[in-house]
């Protein structure tokens, strides 16, 4: 029965769900494959990274000033969101959880239709219909999730199982956080893709809660990856601050995946710096000192020393790096405030395949209602 | 499964077993475990991977082994088939037909008899169909199969091998959203599908020797119901029972009654009578008093007639 796997360049046995993390090294893991990516892949990385961390901010920002209804935020989560996003191919299908800016921006989402979503205008993908953070795209094969958590899972093992019946040379991965380890369909995904096989990947971004339960008390397990042996999958665990670790390791994963060696539970320990959204309050249950001593551990200054140790990042750099994301996300905002919500006869569309009649009239009914002709 | 490869064919004891009910028979040897799937115990799990091999460009046709069992898979169903292309803005689809045995009359308890399409039926985005005859069954299937929305297809399992009817050899389609007038009638309209369509049709054949003449609708689809033809027949008769097999008590009975109520009342003779099962557990014990019998249909019948 295969354990849980710890590779080198993973995070540190000792790192248990249970208490704080050690002090993680300031370097990036020495043996991390993604290491020896060119300077501009790895300047990717970061720009990405932080502009991620620039539009969550400024999402967070617009709830509270109530330009956007609500917003779920990954401040902290972007080493594990952008790492994992950009070992994808395009043709490869993503299974997005509602907490993925950083992994939509890396997929290729444009800021306008991020904001699209989240202001619910006639540019968005799902023409208003969901509440904000519930990112898809068919262009961009990301299926948009629903707000109950791990749903999606089934559905990646399904698309997996699906290519492979074909025999399309696609994989799947599916995003969620250690709540939804418990979730029934964890347990039903898992099961399937072991029993049939599929190339799916399963990332659970373990970022210490919740909403308000530590990860503590979601599990009596050593790890989350630790679960996958039930299933007798192989369960990976990695530092999911360390952007290189969690590169390589989906990499590794999906590679595998593609050669027929079947799913990979991966575990990136994380941690939530913000809020579970913006109607969350965490003062009621986290020590803010705990967030402060994370915060000294963010990923994406992390790997800015990385970067820097390298040579190949500046303060100049830096500065360039910043006033750009900041405009780039300023005009963006700009530009989505200015389109419209989508027509009310809308709501009516896409319930079927075809509009029934009941649908048209009632979509008639609610237009004269509000003082259409 | 012949005509196009992409149909695949999932659930529990469907493959080597060939179903429950033999619903499936033969499946497997002609088209192998790659289209045919013996799925591991978990309903919920059967109905998300469904959806992932829809959404893949896949036609799964999934089983749930008795509706009964259904209730693990309602949170893939409502939450996710029922809106997968409204949410994503119509990019996606997930165009799975979910086929489950419903309804007692095999001694099977409270867990292998009930009538939950009325769950099924409220939930926008769905289409339910239950046919009533072996001619239906198969043009049914056969379009639900070709639909681009999700169906939830109930098989009366008490009629499965309850009569023969002619099936032509070959494809055929019977249209989704169109009800079946199976008797016409003057005096009275029993609207009703499934289970108790030969019910009803044995309890209209001894109102007739009454001289009381029963028009017999089975509605075939719940949903997107047949508005026209049940309005229609409820304003050229004037008087109508409603029948199913499910509990009476918010039953899709009632949705009839209230649609007529609002839009034909000034065409009623009489109050809508409904008939359905009674407000218990469906039990063990004493199943065929459970389920509507001819007596309690006709005792309906009589009373929108002598209102």
């Amino acid at each position: 029965m295969p354990k849980a796997t710890y590779l080198s360049y993973l995070c540190h046995k000792s790192f248990t769900p249970r208490r704080l993390p050690e002090p993680i090294v300031a370097n990036i893991a020495i043996d991390a494959p993604s290491k020896e990516l060119p300077t501009s892949q790895l300047r990717r990385f970061y720009e990405l990274m932080l502009l991620t961390r620039t539009f969550d901010a400024q999402a967070v920002s617009l709830q509270r000033q109530g330009r956007i209804g609500f917003y779920v935020t990954c401040e902290g989560e972007e080493a594990s969101e952008v790492g994992s996003a950009l070992a994808l191919r395009p043709t490869d299908w993503m299974f997005p959880d509602y907490r993925a800016s950083g992994i939509m921006i890396a997929r290729g989402m444009t800021l306008d239709e991020l904001l699209a979503q989240l202001m619910a205008n006639s540019q968005d993908h799902s023409r208003g219909r969901s509440m904000p953070s519930h990112w898809g795209s068919r262009a961009l094969n990301a299926v948009p999730p629903s707000s109950p958590l791990c749903t999606q899972l089934p559905h990646a093992v399904g698309v997996a199982l699906g290519a492979k019946i074909r025999g399309d040379d696609v994989c799947s991965i599916a995003y969620f956080g250690d709540g939804g380890t418990s979730s029934n369909d964890f347990h039903s995904a898992l099961n399937f893709a072991a029993v049939f096989k599929t190339p799916t990947v399963f990332f659970c971004r373990n970022n210490g809660y919740a909403i308000s339960l530590p990860v503590s008390q979601q599990t009596a397990t050593e790890s989350l990856a630790i679960k996958a042996d039930a299933y007798n999958m192989e369960g990976v665990r990695v530092d999911g601050n360390d952007v290189l670790a969690v590169h390589s390791a989906t990499k590794r994963a999906l590679e595998k995946a593609r050669a027929g060696g079947g799913p990979t539970l991966i575990e990136a320990v994380t941690y939530r710096m913000g809020a579970h959204s913006t109607s969350d309050d965490p003062s009621r249950y986290r020590d803010p000192r705990e967030v402060e001593l994370m915060r000294s551990k963010d990923p994406i200054k992390r790997f800015e020393q990385h970067l820097r140790g390298l040579g190949v990042w500046s303060d100049e750099d830096e500065a360039d790096a910043r006033r750009a994301a900041h405009e780039q996300v300023k005009e963006a905002i700009a530009r989505a405030e200015k389109v419209p919500h989508p027509d009310v006869r809308s709501l009516f569309e896409d319930v079927y395949s075809e509009k029934t009649r009941e649908l048209a009239a009632e979509a008639d009914e609610l237009y004269r209602e509000i003082g259409g002709i | 499964m012949e005509r196009r490869e992409e149909v695949v064919v999932l659930g529990e004891d469907i493959g080597r077993s060939g179903g429950v009910f033999r619903a499936t028979e033969g499946l497997y040897s002609q088209f192998g475990p790659t289209r045919v799937m013996d799925m591991p115990l978990n309903e919920s799990g059967v109905i998300g991977v469904s959806i992932g091999l829809a959404l893949y460009g896949m036609r799964p046709v999934a089983e749930i082994e008795f509706l009964d069992f259904v209730y693990p898979a309602f949170d893939q169903i409502v939450s996710e088939l029922s809106k997968m292309r409204y949410r994503s803005g119509g990019e996606y689809t997930a165009p799975v037909v979910v086929r489950a045995p419903y309804g007692g009359g095999i001694k099977g308890g409270p867990y292998h008899s009930q009538s939950a399409e009325a769950f099924f039926a409220h939930v926008p985005g769905l289409k339910v169909v239950v046919p009533s005859t072996p001619y239906d069954a198969k043009g049914l299937l056969t379009s639900a199969m070709r639909d681009e929305d999700p169906v939830i297809f109930l098989e009366p399992k008490r009629l499965y091998r309850s009569f023969r009817d002619d099936v032509p050899d070959g494809e055929y389609t019977v249209p989704i959203g169109r009800a079946r007038v199976a008797r016409e009638g003057r005096d009275v309209s029993v609207f009703t599908y499934g289970s108790t369509v030969p019910t009803v049709l044995e309890a209209a054949a001894e109102a007739s020797e009454e001289g009381i003449d029963v028009e017999v609708v089975d509605l075939r689809t719940l949903t997107p119901l047949d508005v026209d033809a049940v309005i229609g027949s409820a304003k050229k008769t004037g008087r109508v029972v409603v029948v199913n097999e499910a509990p009476k008590i918010m039953g899709y009975g009632a949705e009839i009654s209230a649609l007529l109520a609002e839009e034909a009342l000034d065409y009623l003779k009489a109050p809508i009578v409904r008939v359905g099962g009674f407000g218990i557990p469906f039990p063990y014990v004493h199943e065929n008093l459970y389920m509507p019998t001819v007596p309690r249909v006709i005792k309906a019948i009589h009373k929108v007639v002598e209102h």
